[in-house]
């Protein structure tokens, strides 16, 4: 096997025993992109010198007998909306490509602390606004499963890249599904952990009230290990919990005895892709063959989610996104005539239609005498959303779900309608409203050989149970060790 | 018609913490255009705010210093609208749920006192500025100033004269610096006052349409820019037009207001509740942690001072007026034991010298010791109060006490009565006219005789004597 192929536990294990180096990891990854990436086109900017660099010193910590750190010498990807110093961040926006910024998100700081290799800057809807890559201002990302479908979104670019073979693990952003449609599209494994659990400093801002960041890796061990180094309060970011984070790894238990199990009758819906619908079945008939109880739950307000996070999210990115304005840094247009046309030619040519959709919605929904009909009133039934959350909690430790209603779509296949793009989030959105840590890894495939997302929810703050869960079923199959043939 | 204006205050005030309201940067002005700045401040992609406890403290502290509410349960909110030293293109400020409510301050105004209410007072950050170069055409963007903490007083529309506006902006200020939250130096631009104005038939209870002044940078141009506004709006109607409901600037130099904007023009700012700061939940107990650094105020002072030292209303309002003047009065009255006749020193002569300078009380050169040492001369009758205004100038000039001054100027009160008596038999004897006219009952003259006296000894003679012993020779 390639050492690409393999995971970061695997490789962490290869250099602690010195059958490999970080180097000779990094050169693999960095050849596997220069081999699919024109194909996969996963990465906005691959920086194989610093690189190289990075993983040299890992090498020399290595040596020196520092392994300690399971992530030291691991090449790892980092969505294009998380600052990374020195290090292009454009957000597959015009309007950041030339932003390069002078300092590193907190996750980048504690992943360069690990002695992590920082591979590259994965490709996503611009300002993480959309669910199939298709948004960037600058390409579209391919599924590598399927050249012709889109990877998922918005990380889809990091999600491809784990998928592929381009990256060892990467980190996505998850506003309202963004980490885990791009991995159940994907066939990897993707953990949105709980609103606070993750630093947000230095991400780049979508809706603030909804945004986290997590790891997208091959599997729910490498998933641990990920949440082991980016979790923790942060001083810089006042709405991180301060709370102590565990060590994830504990978690990872085969037996899931007496576990509670609920399924929501509200997401086993009418006209959702059979193949999906079996595939998620099945996972949770393993599961309860491995003791897990299974209840049946009601989140009845689940059908007011889409509309709810449209509301909240736009009017969020409406004000987050003021800043690019032309004044400060990145996209500034030319041959205006006064500030106002300065504005309006900078934000016109600079964002892409999806993200001048949003702001508009956003923009809308918070002007005087609208405030209370929508933001308001959105506000009240995301407090609904996270009560029907919080009592189903009561009798359940997990709920299970699939994490998309199909299989990765075809390019082009949504992207006229708006409206049906956003219900590919239908069964991630609520999460992100109630706050909640959800995990999509595969539980099975399509005849057309297209991955499956089984999705796994827990309570606030308890990412264990979820973590848990996944790798008692993940131990049980084997979907997590196929690879997509390029 | 007879109008009645109704007037409120927005005062905005820079507080002084050492760094900026969510940021690490320093509070320091005068620096190189965006050299106290930093990613946060800037309004870089994906930074986030971090509240400064000590904006919250001072904050707390000035509600409690004007009778406010504080709130157990505060929040930010972003005021959404573009413009160049706007770096986030929001600023984070507070809106449904301000940090205090429903408070007062004190005036005094002729001798009464009224209360002038406090709607809310709210914690907001600073932009920055924007300069204009006229040589190049060029508009560049300095963010030192950007994230600066600011407080937002609110007043009720309590006020019904220009000079109480200006009463109550002194006495905000005053409060202010005594409990060292802020400079509250308009010049400076940190103490920076919007007034809203509007006016009525005199003894009508309804509100008439309200004009806002924006941005008027001293206590004088506020008085100026509320009377002209008064007038206008009084003209407006008398016209028999109405008063329409806008934005107004102050030109200073020309003593007008003009409008910058009318209410169809106004933004919407689209408040929403800031979601990248947690809401501040204050405790009861770190209220009254608070409360304990709070000094005796204003007007507490001023009711001491009327109490303690018999002084009359206006007296004790003027010498609280700040912390430093209160406790120079105090250590003068103190050490001389005549609170009144220093009181009276204070407010004439020394303010005189120290306005005349410009010049602080703690900078002034005759100490309050001095001041004291030179009351107590006169109360002796060493010098007379004539003969104390040339000493008291020296002092001042010079630092020396009043003894030195007294002793190296012969400037002694004469209070031997063999020379004070020597001196009004030679005036007597000079002026036989005038005393004969005295005897015969024209008793106006004694003051004619008096005035000769001071005059031939030079205004040293002690004027009780003279008063005395003229009498006495004139009935002679």
């Amino acid at each position: 096997m390639e050492l690409y192929q393999r995971t970061v536990h695997e490789l962490h294990d290869m250099l602690k025993r010195g059958e490999t180096t970080s180097l000779a990891i990094t050169e693999s990854v960095l050849a596997r992109i220069s081999a699919v990436d024109d194909k996969v086109k996963a990465y906005i900017t691959v920086t194989a010198d610093a690189a190289r660099a990075q993983a040299r010193e890992a090498d020399k910590r290595i040596k020196a007998g520092d392994a300690s750190s399971p992530l030291a010498g691991i090449p790892v990807a980092i969505k294009d909306n998380m600052c990374t110093e020195g290090v292009k961040t454009t957000c597959a926006s015009k309007i950041l490509g030339n932003f390069v910024p002078p300092y590193d998100a907190t996750v980048v700081e504690k992943l360069k602390q690990a002695g992590s290799v920082l591979c590259g800057k994965p490709n996503m809807d611009e300002f993480a606004m959309g669910s199939s890559t298709e948004n960037s201002g600058y390409f579209i990302t391919k599924n590598p499963w399927d050249l012709e479908r889109i990877p998922g979104g918005s990380s889809g670019g990091s999600a491809a890249a784990v998928a592929a073979g381009e990256c060892i693990g990467a980190l996505g952003s998850d506003t309202g599904g963004s980490i885990r449609q791009p991995a159940a599209c994907c066939g990897v494994v993707g953990l949105k952990p709980t609103y606070g659990r993750v630093s947000r400093y230095g991400l780049v801002a979508f809706a603030s009230s909804l945004d986290q960041i997590g790891p997208i890796t091959k599997d729910v061990t490498d998933s641990a290990l990920l949440m082991n180094v980016i979790s923790g309060h942060d001083e810089r970011d006042s709405t991180s919990a301060n709370i102590p984070s565990p060590d994830y790894v504990k978690a990872l238990k085969k037996d899931v005895k007496g576990m509670r199990i609920g399924l929501p009758k509200e997401y086993f819906i009418d006209g959702m892709d059979p193949e999906v619908e079996k595939a998620v079945r099945d996972a949770v008939k393993t599961l309860e063959g491995l003791g897990a109880k299974i209840i049946d739950v009601s989140l009845p307000h689940t059908g007011y989610a889409i509309a709810t996070y449209y509301i909240l999210a736009t009017s969020e990115a409406s004000s987050n996104l003021a800043r690019y304005d032309g004044v400060k840094y990145g996209f500034r247009a030319e041959g205006a005539r006064d500030l106002l046309d300065m504005y309006m030619k900078s934000r016109s040519r600079g964002f892409g239609p999806e993200v001048k959709r949003r702001i508009m919605l956003g923009t809308y929904a918070l002007s005087a005498g609208y405030y209370d009909a929508y933001y308001k009133k959105g506000q009240q039934v995301r407090t609904l959303i996270k009560r029907d959350f919080d009592e189903a909690f009561k009798t359940v430790d997990v709920i299970a779900t699939p994490t998309a209603p199909t299989a990765a779509f075809k390019i082009g296949e949504k992207s006229a309608d708006p409206l049906q793009m956003y219900l590919s989030d239908i069964f991630t959105i609520s999460v992100n409203l109630a706050g909640i840590p959800g995990i999509s890894l595969p539980c099975g495939f399509t005849k057309v050989n297209l991955p499956i997302g089984l999705q796994l929810l827990g309570r606030h703050f308890d990412e264990e149970s979820i973590l848990h869960a996944a790798y008692a079923y993940e131990q049980a199959v084997e979907w997590h060790k196929k690879r997509a043939i390029l | 018609m007879k109008y009645e204006a109704v007037i409120g205050l927005e005062v905005h005030a820079q507080l002084q913490t050492s760094t900026k309201i969510f940021c690490g940067c320093e509070t320091r002005f005068g620096e190189d255009p965006n050299t106290r700045t930093c990613p946060v401040c800037i309004g870089m992609p994906g930074v986030l705010p971090v509240l400064n406890k000590k904006a919250v403290e001072y904050i707390v502290k000035t509600g409690l210093a004007t009778h406010c509410t504080i709130s157990s349960f505060s929040r930010f909110a972003r005021k959404n609208y573009f413009y160049p030293d706007l770096p986030k293109g929001y600023q984070i400020s507070q809106y449904e749920l301000p940090l205090c409510e429903h408070g007062y301050v004190e005036l005094v105004l002729d001798g009464t006192i009224k209360r002038v209410g406090i709607t809310r007072i709210h914690l907001e950050e600073d932009a920055g500025k924007n300069l204009h170069q006229a040589e190049s055409g060029a508009s560049l963007v300095d963010l030192n100033r950007a994230g600066t903490p600011l407080m937002e007083i609110v007043s009720e529309p309590d006020i019904r004269t220009p000079e109480e506006a200006s009463e109550y902006l002194k006495k905000l200020r005053s409060i202010l610096r005594y409990i060292e939250v802020s400079d509250a130096d308009m010049e400076k631009g940190n103490f920076r006052c919007d007034a809203n104005v509007s006016i009525r038939p005199a003894g009508s209870k309804e509100f008439g349409t309200r004009s806002e002044i924006k941005n008027v940078n001293s206590f004088k141009f506020v008085q100026k820019a509320i009377e002209y506004e008064i007038r206008r709006q009084a003209q407006v109607l008398d016209e028999g037009g109405r008063v329409v409901q806008e934005t107004r600037l102050f030109d200073s130099t020309k003593g007008v207001t003009f409008s910058m904007r009318s209410k169809e023009e106004a933004h919407d700012y689209r408040y929403f509740p800031e979601p990248d700061l947690v809401p501040v939940v204050i405790a009861r107990d770190v209220v009254d942690g608070i409360k304990k650094t709070i000094p005796e105020l204003p007007d507490a002072k001023r009711e001491r001072f009327v109490k303690e030292y018999g002084l009359p209303e206006y007296d004790a309002d003027m010498l609280t007026q700040s912390r430093a003047q209160a406790s120079y009065y105090e250590d003068a009255a103190r050490q001389s034991g005549q609170p009144k006749v220093v009181s009276n020193w204070m407010m004439g002569e020394l303010m005189r010298l120290l306005n005349a300078e410009g010049k602080e009380i703690d900078n002034c050169p005759v100490t309050p010791g001095k001041l004291a040492g030179m009351v107590t001369m006169i109360g002796n009758g060493v010098i007379s109060t004539k003969i104390a205004k040339t000493v008291f100038e020296e002092m001042y000039k010079t630092g020396k006490t009043a003894e030195t001054v007294v002793q190296e100027q012969g400037l002694v009160q004469v209070s031997d009565t063999g020379a004070i008596e020597q001196i009004i038999d030679e005036v007597i004897r000079a002026n036989p006219g005038q005393a004969a006219e005295y005897k015969s009952g024209k008793e106006k003259l004694f003051g004619f005789f008096v005035g000769q006296v001071m005059k031939a000894s030079k205004g040293k003679a002690n004027p009780d004597m003279v008063n005395q012993l003229l009498k006495k020779k004139l009935s002679e």
